[in-house]
């Protein structure tokens, strides 16, 4: 197989297989979560638990207080600054913007390249700022297993294929845009079975934990 | 007086002065090779010197499942140039396009031609190889595929022009009816040229012929076998629009604002990325343009399998197959599978809800 069958093999097949992986995944996930059903509370409801549910799933994108943000700031802002820049070089460059229109049929106005560009570098950097924390923070290490570091991985991997493919860095462009692609197919195949997973389960938790105060009538 | 010599006989040189072709324009010819081909200046006077004294080599030109596009993009250029003219000096000695004889006549001129210049002609081959059934292509009864063996057997160097011959081409896309194959399937113990493109440009053979006749070698080839000098960059690193690439500047649609600005078409399915040949340096026409140049979105034909690549259309980063589908039918039989699951809990517990016992404290008193 030369390099660009290759590219021709991550574009179709290569891609088909990982749909079917990340998407039947995902839905057996989210379905085992939520067929495990809660029994009823038979307490009477001091408040809405749908409004406050709601509420906390919004309210946990801010940042935290100012105690939590003292205790864990690099934790926090690193990890706003990668999410942030994750979400925009997924969603918001040219060539993503036109597979997403492909695939969903809609699309949206993208971002000129240098900005979207800036955003992937920033992304590394906190990316690999984060890896090293995990490291030398001696607890960190302690709870870290193998997941988290595959799970570093594949989400930094994509992000270095694509800048090199974009800048034609790093051997054939061919080549890095087929290992590019392939990054990605290897994040969707792992993405239901891992902790990657917070990307959907997080609306579940956050939903549940403000629900569960506003039903006894607390903040949450 | 000069003795008359006969085409044959004569050099190279000789034949491009009997056209009335310049010194100086000859001079020229070999610097602007030069410079394609990354030589230094100072092998400018080798190549003249080697290309003047060169005998006219003996080609063999094999056409095999092709459409003449690759003759017609050598034999047609809009101008008489040195490189159609170096091209008219070459003994062709079988093409059967071109050639007047045909039928056996013609494999007669290509028999002789073997034995006359044993080890020592060079064989062109455009056109895939059909090894489906060998009766799918034949030449005066015999098959592609024997006449290529035989053929190729005591050529010196072997040039697969086009993408049918370098990589199977049209012929060889889905579902190859014919079982198409290019010509470096067949033959593995020589060193193959490919010369790939739909057509190729013109002035790549001529480039390749004269490194052969100026060093006896054939030129530094990349991993696909063809020349590094003309297929070493991307059409995509070469483009003049690339700054709007660059800078997110898009054409839409064909017709749009950014298409009339010249912007990018990389949303229109321009595979330049990825694609090597020269296309956007030497050009096509004389030099006049390229495909890019005239609004349409490079197509990627110098590269394998080109035909299958997902659409000409499809921009590089959309996948080839359709995704929505696979995702709406995983997602239908995901759902469907986690409602049976489901199910199947509930009835479980439920059973054992109606079969649970109560215990008392008399019961536990007991």
């Amino acid at each position: 197989m030369n390099e660009i069958e290759f590219l021709s093999w991550v574009r179709g097949p290569g891609f088909q297989i990982a749909t079917v992986i990340f998407v039947a995944g995902i839905i057996i996930r989210l379905g085992e979560t939520l067929l495990l059903g809660r029994k009823a509370n038979l307490a009477e409801a001091k408040g809405s638990a749908m409004r406050s549910g709601m509420r906390t799933i919004a309210s946990r994108m801010l940042p935290p207080d100012k105690e939590t943000f003292k205790r864990s700031t690099f934790t926090i802002t690193a990890g706003y600054i990668f999410h942030i820049g994750l979400f925009i070089t997924i969603f918001l460059f040219a060539p993503h913007v036109l597979l997403i229109k492909d695939v969903f049929g809609v699309g949206w106005p993208s971002l000129p390249s240098q900005i979207v560009d800036a955003f992937t570098v920033v992304s590394i950097i906190a990316l690999l700022a984060i890896l090293i924390h995990r490291i030398t923070d001696k607890v960190l290490r302690y709870l870290s297993g193998p997941e988290d570091y595959i799970v570093w991985f594949v989400t930094i991997a994509p992000l270095l294929t694509g800048y090199l493919t974009f800048h034609r860095l790093g051997g054939s462009p061919v080549m890095m845009l087929a290992l590019h692609i392939l990054s990605v197919e290897l994040l969707m195949v792992l993405f239901p079975f891992t902790k990657l997973m917070h990307t959907f389960t997080l609306f579940l938790a956050r939903w549940y934990n403000g629900a569960i105060s506003g039903y006894r009538g607390v903040e949450s | 007086m000069t003795k008359d010599l006969s085409p044959k006989d004569k050099t190279l040189g000789e034949a491009l002065r009997s056209q009335g072709i310049s010194r100086r324009s000859f001079l020229k010819f070999c610097a602007a090779t030069a410079s394609m081909m990354a030589l230094p200046p100072a092998m400018i006077p080798t190549i003249a010197h080697a290309l003047e004294k060169a005998k006219r080599p003996s080609v063999i030109w094999l056409s095999f499942q092709e459409c003449t596009g690759c003759t017609e993009s050598l034999t047609r250029a809009h101008a008489a140039t040195v490189e159609s003219l170096i091209f008219d000096s070459i003994s062709l000695d079988y093409h059967h396009t071109l050639q007047a004889a045909s039928g056996h006549a013609a494999e007669a001129a290509r028999e002789a031609a073997m034995q006359e210049h044993k080890g020592k002609y060079l064989l062109v081959v455009d056109g895939s190889i059909p090894l489906g059934n060998p009766g799918y292509s034949t030449i005066a009864g015999i098959s592609n595929v024997d006449m290529l063996i035989d053929t190729a057997k005591h050529a010196a160097a072997i040039i697969s022009v086009g993408s049918c011959a370098a990589f199977g081409g049209i012929p060889n896309a889905k579902p190859n009816p014919t079982g198409a194959v290019a010509v470096s399937d067949i033959i593995k113990d020589k060193k193959i040229i490919n010369v790939p493109g739909c057509p190729p440009i013109p002035v790549v053979i001529t480039g390749v012929l004269t490194h052969f006749l100026t060093f006896g070698t054939i030129p530094e080839l990349d991993h696909l076998g063809r020349p590094k000098v003309f297929y070493g960059q991307s059409i995509h690193d070469r483009c003049y629009r690339r700054p709007f690439y660059d800078k997110g500047l898009f054409a839409e649609t064909f017709d749009d604002e950014g298409a009339r600005l010249g912007w990018c078409l990389f949303k229109l399915g321009c595979k330049g990325p990825s694609t090597y040949n020269a296309c956007a340096t030497t050009k096509w026409n004389g030099g006049v343009s390229f495909p890019i140049e005239a609004g349409h979105p490079c197509i990627g034909c110098s590269e394998p399998n080109f035909w299958d690549g997902g659409g000409f259309y499809k921009a590089l980063s959309m996948p080839t197959e359709n995704i929505s589908k696979t995702a709406v039918y995983t997602a239908a039989g995901a759902v469907a599978g986690a409602a049976a699951v489901g199910i199947m809990n509930r009835y479980t517990r439920g059973k054992a809800d109606d079969t649970h016992e109560k215990a008392t404290i008399d019961d536990l008193e007991k």
